[in-house]
C-alpha cells in the first residue's frame, strides 16, 4: 500500500494556495510536478559537477561525463533496451519523433505508406506529413470508434507491403486510450513495417519492456514522469539507428571532419549534436528511480482505482458526458457538461485552485472527429487524492451553476 | 452619443461594485447574453480572430460615419468580454476607436484575471477591431 500523504509531502509546488484555494493540480498529462529528489539533483549537478561532457580530461567533466551516461543506463535498464547505445537523448519526445521521421525520408519512396492513428498528438502527426511531403509517401489513418478505441479491423487492412513504418501512442493524450501495441507491433512486423511508440503518456503510469514489446522505436519525456523539462528519450533497435542518417550535425556527433567529408560517430552519439541538457538528464536519472523505489505496478493500481472513483463521481453530474470510454484506459477524464464550452469551465475551476487543461490537447483531429470544440481534461499523477476529485467535482458543479 | 471614454469610466465604475471574482463572472456572462450578434453569413472562418483559444467571430460595419460592430463565441465568458469591447467601440468614428486606449480592460482586473493565452486573445480583439476602423478610416478619405 502506497502511503500518499508521504508520497505529496515529496512535492513542494503541491504546497500552495492558488486564488485563496489550496491547489489541485490535475493538468498531469500535460506536465507532472517535481519530487524534491529531482530539484535536488539539478540543484546538486549545477552545484557540484557542472562541466561539459564527453571532452574535457579535467576531473568535473569526468563528474558530469558519469553523472549523464549513469543516466543512458538507468533509461536503458527502466526500458529494458538490450545495449546503452540504443538510448538516444532527446529535447523530448517531439524530437524524438522529428529525429525518427526526418531518418526515415531517406527510406521513404513515392508509393510507400505511414501509417498514423486518428488520436496521435500532433507532435506525432506533423513530423510524419512533413516526411510524406518531402517523399511522396502517403499518410494512412487508423480511425477510431465513438468511445475512442482504434478500430483495429481498419488497421489491419491498412498494412500491406507498401507500410514501411507504423507511429502510435501508447496512451491518447486526449482520451486515455491504451492502445493495444503489443498486438499493433507484432502485425506491422508481419508486413516488413517498422513502428515507433509514442510512450508520452505512457512513461509515467506503465512499466515499459522493449525487447519483450519487440519496438522498433519506444519515446519517453522526462518532465511527464515526475522528470525535469527538456529532456526525453527515444530507444531505436540498433539495427533501424544504424539505418537512418543523423539528424542534426555539428560536435559531439561526428568522428572525423575535414571539408572534404565528414565521418559519423558511432551509436548514440550520432543523434546528440552539441552540448546536451546535461543537468536534465542527470535529473531524468533521479525521476527514474524514485518511480521504481515507488514501484510502477503501485502507481497503476492506485491510479486505477482513482480514475475509477473520478469516473464514478463525475458522472453523477446531470449532463456530464464522458469523452473517450475506450474499454483499456488510464491517467484521464476527458468531459463536457451539456453544451457548456470547455474553456468557460476551465477559467471558473482556475480560480477555484484547480488546475485543469481545457481544449484540443494538441489532438485536433480527435475533437473534430467527436465534433466537440474541446474538452475539459482532468489528468491523474500518483499524488493525486480523493480530495482532489471530490474538489473538482465540486468545482464543476459551480461552474455549472454559474453558466447554465 | 457617449464617448469612448465615457464609456470606459461607466463600465470601470460598474465593475467597482463587485466584491469578488465571483460577482465578476457572472456579470460577465449576463453581458455575454447582450452581444449584438454578428449575422449568420458573417459567420465564416475568415471572420474568426485568431489568437483565442475559443472561436470569435467579429464583423464591422459602417453606418452614417460610425462603425457598427456585431460578434458572437462559441464560449460565454468570451462573448461577455467582446460585450463590453462591443459597448465600448460600436457606434463611435474610426478615427476615435483607433487613437482610443484600452487601459479599462486592465483597471476592470479582466486582463490578470485571464489566463496569458487568454489575454492574448483579449489583445487580439482590440486590434481586430482597431483594424476594421482603420479600414473604413483610410476608405472614408479617399472618398473625400
Amino acid at each position: 500500500m502506497l502511503n500518499i500523504a508521504n508520497i505529496r509531502a515529496q512535492f513542494p509546488a503541491l504546497d500552495q494556495e492558488v486564488h485563496g484555494h489550496p491547489l489541485v493540480y490535475l493538468d498531469n498529462g500535460a506536465t507532472t510536478q517535481k519530487p524534491q529528489v529531482v530539484i535536488d539533483a539539478i540543484q546538486q549537478y549545477y552545484a557540484e559537477q557542472n562541466s561539459n561532457i564527453h571532452r574535457g580530461v579535467h576531473y568535473l567533466s569526468q563528474l558530469a561525463t558519469d553523472a549523464y551516461e549513469a543516466s543512458r543506463t538507468c533509461i536503458q535498464k527502466h526500458l529494458n533496451a538490450k545495449h546503452t547505445y540504443e538510448i538516444i537523448f532527446t529535447r523530448g519526445i517531439t524530437e524524438a519523433i522529428n529525429l525518427v521521421a526526418h531518418g526515415f525520408r531517406s527510406l521513404l519512396n513515392i508509393g510507400d505508406e505511414v501509417i498514423i492513428s486518428a488520436i496521435e498528438h500532433h507532435s506525432n502527426i506533423v513530423p510524419w506529413q512533413m516526411a510524406c511531403d518531402a517523399t511522396g509517401a502517403k499518410l494512412q489513418i487508423i480511425p477510431m470508434d465513438e468511445n475512442g478505441a482504434l478500430k483495429m479491423d481498419a488497421f489491419h487492412a491498412l498494412l500491406s507491403e507498401k507500410t514501411k513504418m507504423v507511429a502510435i501512442n501508447h496512451i491518447s493524450n486526449a482520451l486515455g486510450t491504451i492502445n493495444p501495441i503489443k498486438e499493433m507491433i507484432d502485425a506491422a512486423h508481419r508486413v516488413g513495417a517498422a513502428i515507433l511508440i509514442d510512450g508520452a503518456q505512457a512513461g509515467p503510469h506503465l512499466s515499459i519492456d522493449v525487447q519483450e514489446l519487440d519496438a522498433d522505436f519506444y519515446c519517453i519525456s522526462g518532465h511527464k514522469m515526475y522528470g525535469p523539462t527538456g529532456i526525453g528519450a527515444l530507444y531505436g533497435k540498433e539495427v533501424w539507428l544504424n539505418k537512418i542518417p543523423p539528424y542534426q550535425g555539428g560536435g559531439e556527433m561526428i568522428a572525423t571532419v575535414s571539408f572534404e567529408k565528414t565521418t559519423y560517430a558511432d551509436l548514440p552519439h550520432k543523434f546528440e549534436a552539441g552540448t546536451p541538457n546535461i543537468a536534465g538528464g542527470v535529473a531524468f536519472k533521479a525521476a527514474i528511480d524514485w518511480l521504481n523505489e515507488t514501484g510502477l505496478e503501485n502507481i497503476a493500481q492506485y491510479e486505477s482505482k482513482l480514475l475509477q472513483y473520478a469516473t464514478e463521481k463525475l458522472s453523477e453530474i446531470h449532463d456530464f458526458r464522458l469523452i473517450g470510454n475506450a474499454p483499456q484506459k488510464a491517467g484521464v477524464i476527458s468531459f463536457l457538461i451539456n453544451e457548456l464550452h470547455p474553456y468557460d469551465i476551465g477559467m471558473i475551476l482556475d480560480k477555484l485552485g484547480i488546475a485543469v487543461r481545457t481544449g484540443h490537447h494538441c489532438a485536433q483531429p480527435v475533437m473534430d472527429a467527436l465534433c466537440i470544440p474541446g474538452t475539459v481534461r482532468a489528468s491523474l499523477a500518483i499524488y493525486n487524492t480523493k480530495n482532489d476529485i471530490d474538489r473538482l467535482v465540486e468545482g464543476v458543479k459551480k461552474a455549472k451553476a454559474m453558466l447554465s | 452619443m457617449a464617448s469612448i471614454q465615457d464609456i470606459q469610466n461607466d463600465i470601470i465604475e460598474e465593475f467597482d461594485m463587485f466584491e469578488d471574482w465571483m460577482e465578476k463572472y457572472e456579470h460577465i456572462i449576463e453581458l455575454g447574453k447582450t452581444i449584438p450578434l454578428i449575422d449568420a453569413q458573417y459567420k465564416t472562418e475568415e471572420h474568426i480572430i485568431k489568437g483565442c483559444q475559443s472561436q470569435v467571430w467579429l464583423h464591422a460595419d459602417f453606418q452614417n460615419g460610425n462603425v457598427i460592430y456585431t460578434a458572437d463565441s462559441d464560449a460565454i465568458m468570451t462573448k461577455g468580454i467582446i460585450a463590453l469591447l462591443v459597448r465600448t467601440f460600436s457606434n463611435q468614428q474610426p478615427n476615435n476607436i483607433v487613437n482610443a486606449n484600452t487601459n479599462f480592460i486592465d483597471q476592470i482586473g479582466l486582463k490578470e484575471q485571464l489566463s496569458p493565452t487568454r489575454a492574448n486573445g483579449l489583445l487580439s480583439m482590440v486590434k481586430q477591431m482597431k483594424l476594421y476602423a482603420l479600414a473604413f478610416q483610410s476608405k472614408n478619405t479617399n472618398a473625400c
